[in-house]
């Protein structure tokens, strides 16, 4: 007897019996799992259903129930809606959770940050370190009990501003002048980072036998946190053989600020200004995801007006995005500056624009639950189409004429840096880096958000999946969201631009909701939990910049360090939304 | 595809050659009046701007657009015996709505009653903390708190601004952000109007 083939995530009950359950708390969805289960079950989800694609995964802390609960986001690279998985162990250290990573590598990093900022452990993973906070950090900062030096209040706003306004910096109550906590019997000049020894064992795990029997020694090397091209501060470690990349390392956190703890004192509305501070090159399209997610959470939908305003913005986002990103690869590949600067004017029109609309060049803080901040103006509207429909293609040829022949940068991109299908999926790789390697994965079209589905686009897709295509997919991308703000600014109807009467503390119903939009860098998500009161009880980021670094170590291993400069421009990552 | 022709390296140097000349013709045409004159910068950050785009700060400065947003200040305005009377009230929404909570304030007492008294005995802002995010600005009922467009702050020491530093008159708010202000000053005379009305 062969088992049935499932089709339904309902039969998952029926297959599994007593081992899901549907997720019965008002305004919540998906499946509860047992945690012996959850292998048998993702394995089940990805090999029969499809299932193919790990988008998110984190935990939640329920600090008043007693218990953790680890959520996971499941889709299908074919498009459609996904399924949520929780897991849910009683909040006793050790907190153990059997971890993914057999099956879906792409939770690598996820289930470490989870660990780190949240304390779960995760049963067999292969290299649960801190990730985010340094080794020999006291506590997991992500939990509802813990809290930080100077602690203020729980939630903000805080009492000591008004109306007696006796406030004092927190730097101020310090003799030294930092706000530091130091574990019990912590010294920090006889500290040795034992966290550096975990990263280079955990390197030294990939060695490779030389097979000549020459004798040579593998090298470790760190790149960065210090390094013009690491695009801020991240660090790679690398061994190497020659000049041979045997294993790579990415480490990060150096500009952790713990956004997500931040994000669950704030109220809705505060969090807004907050997002613009994750990928700080494309604030809108942060905006447009946390919005999505509240206004879920709130079943409110915005005036039609404010639809189009919003995908015209996003689209312009994505642009001044591609361009800085295409600008600093060839930056990275040796172009001293002239493509960057050409590519930079362009943004630098785009960036006029966001000023005039939302007041600032780069934090816009333009969206609101139900709609916008306010009008676009028509001298707005009209440079706009100026921009969409005679400068941008013109200058976006010019720009791909200048360098895609050029011989030097083929020999450095073309065939280097591969990342095949197959391991994009399976590494959670989201954005043009999973569609530069030949899966047309789109949330606009695999699961459309505001009102994408009436606008037509190509999903752009490349075959090869080097560094070449990930630079030329970006041009592609250009094309079509200049093709999108074309349809969407000749449509842009009248009316308000917001739906409902501006108000600072918004009622947010009990309940879960994960917003996901087709971000510049990839998808990102933000998972939200209300439960009813003004500030969030979770406020999750799923950050496509930090995930699809997940597969800079795969793409390296076998490629020259010179090389790592290159992949890891061609990914493109922002270490505001890396470290959060 | 790998051969080293050298054809792609010459096209590329020719759109950087292109460009060489286009700066050049577009400052014989202009005349002079391509840098340093309003309509010279508007041209080149126009869609048909060519050639060189980079505006030499501080000798040339971008035009702020009207929303533009930067450490906000509270607007006083004039009284009847050229007193000056804040707007503000210290209802506390401003403080209550800033995201980075850099906003404090010290609400009057009435010393005999001991009821507040709309009017703020202490005001700050501290604009290291600041974030610029413009919701204090947003949702002030009153317009008493905006956002200003002076941006060059630079300093030594901890800006932290006191209730004599971020006063500025109406005036001041009128002239940055006329727009605005004529729809809010309609508005605020509008409210008047109606509260005058009922009470007679």
């Amino acid at each position: 007897m062969t088992t049935p083939v499932l089709s339904e995530t309902s039969d998952l009950a029926l297959r599994f019996p007593g081992a899901i359950t549907a997720d019965a708390r008002p305004g919540y969805s998906g499946w509860i799992v047992e945690k012996d289960r959850l292998i048998e079950i993702a394995s089940a989800l990805r090999d029969e259903m499809n299932y193919d694609y790990l988008s998110s995964v984190t935990g939640v802390d329920y600090l008043p129930e007693e218990k953790f609960e680890v959520v996971y986001q499941f889709y299908k690279t074919t498009g459609g809606p996904g399924v949520l998985l929780k897991v849910q162990v009683p909040r006793i250290d050790p907190v153990e959770v059997p971890s993914l990573t057999g099956i879906y590598p792409g939770a690598e990093f996820q289930e470490r940050e989870a660990w780190d900022l949240l304390g779960i452990k995760f049963t067999n993973h292969p290299d649960l370190r801190r990730i985010l906070m340094w080794e020999g950090f006291e506590g997991f900062p992500l939990r509802k009990d813990w809290k930080e030096a100077y602690f203020d209040e729980d939630a903000k706003p805080f009492k000591s501003r008004w109306p007696e306004g006796r406030h004092t910096p927190a730097e101020s109550k310090n003799p030294h002048g930092d706000n530091i906590n130091y574990p019990v019997a912590f010294d920090p000049e006889k500290w040795v980072p034992e966290g550096e020894e975990a990263l280079y064992g955990a390197l030294a795990e990939y060695k490779k036998t030389d097979e000549t029997g020459f004798g040579t020694d593998h090298i470790v090397v760190n790149m960065g946190p210090q390094h013009p091209s690491t695009h801020g501060v991240f660090r790679v470690a690398v061994t190497l053989d020659g000049e041979t990349i045997v294993s790579l390392k990415p480490v990060m956190g150096y500009l952790h600020r713990n956004h997500e703890k931040i994000g669950e004192r704030n109220t809705y509305l505060m969090n807004i200004p907050y997002t613009d501070r994750l990928d700080y090159l494309s604030s809108m399209s942060n905006n447009f995801g946390y919005v999505l997610a509240v206004e879920k959470l709130m079943n409110l939908k915005p005036t039609e007006r404010a639809d189009h305003i919003r995908v015209v913005m996003a689209e312009l986002t994505r642009i001044s995005n591609h361009l800085m990103a295409i600008g600093a690869l060839l930056n990275d590949l040796g172009t001293y500056f002239t493509p960057m600067l050409y590519a930079l004017e362009e943004r630098e029109l785009i960036l006029d624009i966001f000023e005039a609309v939302a007041g600032s060049r780069m934090m816009c803080n333009y969206f609101r639950f139900g709609g916008v901040v306010r009008d676009l103006q028509d001298d707005i509207i009209q440079k706009i189409k100026d921009l969409s429909f005679e400068r941008l293609p013109r200058q976006i040829d010019q720009l791909e004429r200048f360098l895609s022949e050029n011989e030097v940068l083929l020999s450095r991109s073309v065939g280097q840096g591969v990342l095949k299908p197959e391991d994009a999926i399976r590494l959670s790789a989201a954005g043009p880096l999973l569609r530069a390697s030949g899966i047309p994965y789109d949330v606009r079209r695999a699961d459309p958000y505001g009102i994408y589905e009436r606008f037509e686009f190509d999903v752009c897709v490349r075959q090869n999946g080097d560094i070449y295509d990930r630079l030329m997919i970006r041009f592609d991308e250009i094309r079509q969201s200049i093709r999108i703000i074309q349809q969407a600014i000749k449509q842009i109807p009248g009316g308000p631009v917001s739906a409902v009467k501006p108000a600072y503390q918004v009622r947010v119903p009990p309940g879960e909701a994960y917003g996901r939009v087709e971000g510049p860098k990839g998808e990102l998500g933000f998972y939200v939990i209300s439960n009813g009161k003004s500030a969030p009880w979770r406020y999750h980021v799923r950050s496509p910049s930090f995930i699809n670094l997940t597969a800079l170590g795969p793409i390296c291993v076998g490629l020259k360090i010179a090389d790592v400069v290159a992949v890891l421009g061609s990914i493109d990552i922002v270490l505001g939304e890396v470290d959060r | 595809m790998n051969e080293m022709s050298g054809k792609g390296i010459l096209k590329g140097l020719g759109v950087t050659l292109k460009r060489f000349v286009d700066t050049y013709v577009d400052d014989l045409k202009w005349l002079g009046k391509r840098y340093g004159t309003a309509e010279g910068i508007a041209h080149r950050s126009s869609k048909n701007g060519k050639g060189i785009f980079t505006v030499q700060y501080p000798e040339e400065k971008l035009p702020m657009p009207e929303e533009f947003r930067f450490v906000p200040f509270l607007v006083y305005d004039i009284g009847e015996d050229e007193e000056i009377v804040m707007r503000c009230t210290s209802c506390g929404i401003c403080s209550r709505v800033c995201p980075p909570q850099c906003i404090w304030i010290v609400r009057t007492v009435d010393p005999i009653t001991g009821r507040p008294i709309p009017d703020p005995a202490e005001f700050y802002i501290d604009a290291d903390v600041c974030m610029n995010c413009g919701l204090c600005a947003e949702y002030c009922p009153f317009d008493a708190i905006k956002m200003d467009h002076d941006y060059e702050l630079a300093s030594f020491g901890r800006n932290l601004f006191d209730k004599e530093k971020l006063a500025k008159p109406a005036a001041y708010y009128d002239g940055i952000r006329p727009i605005n202000a004529t729809r809010e000053n309609a508005a605020r005379a509008a409210k008047e109007a109606a509260r005058s009305g009922h009470n007679e």
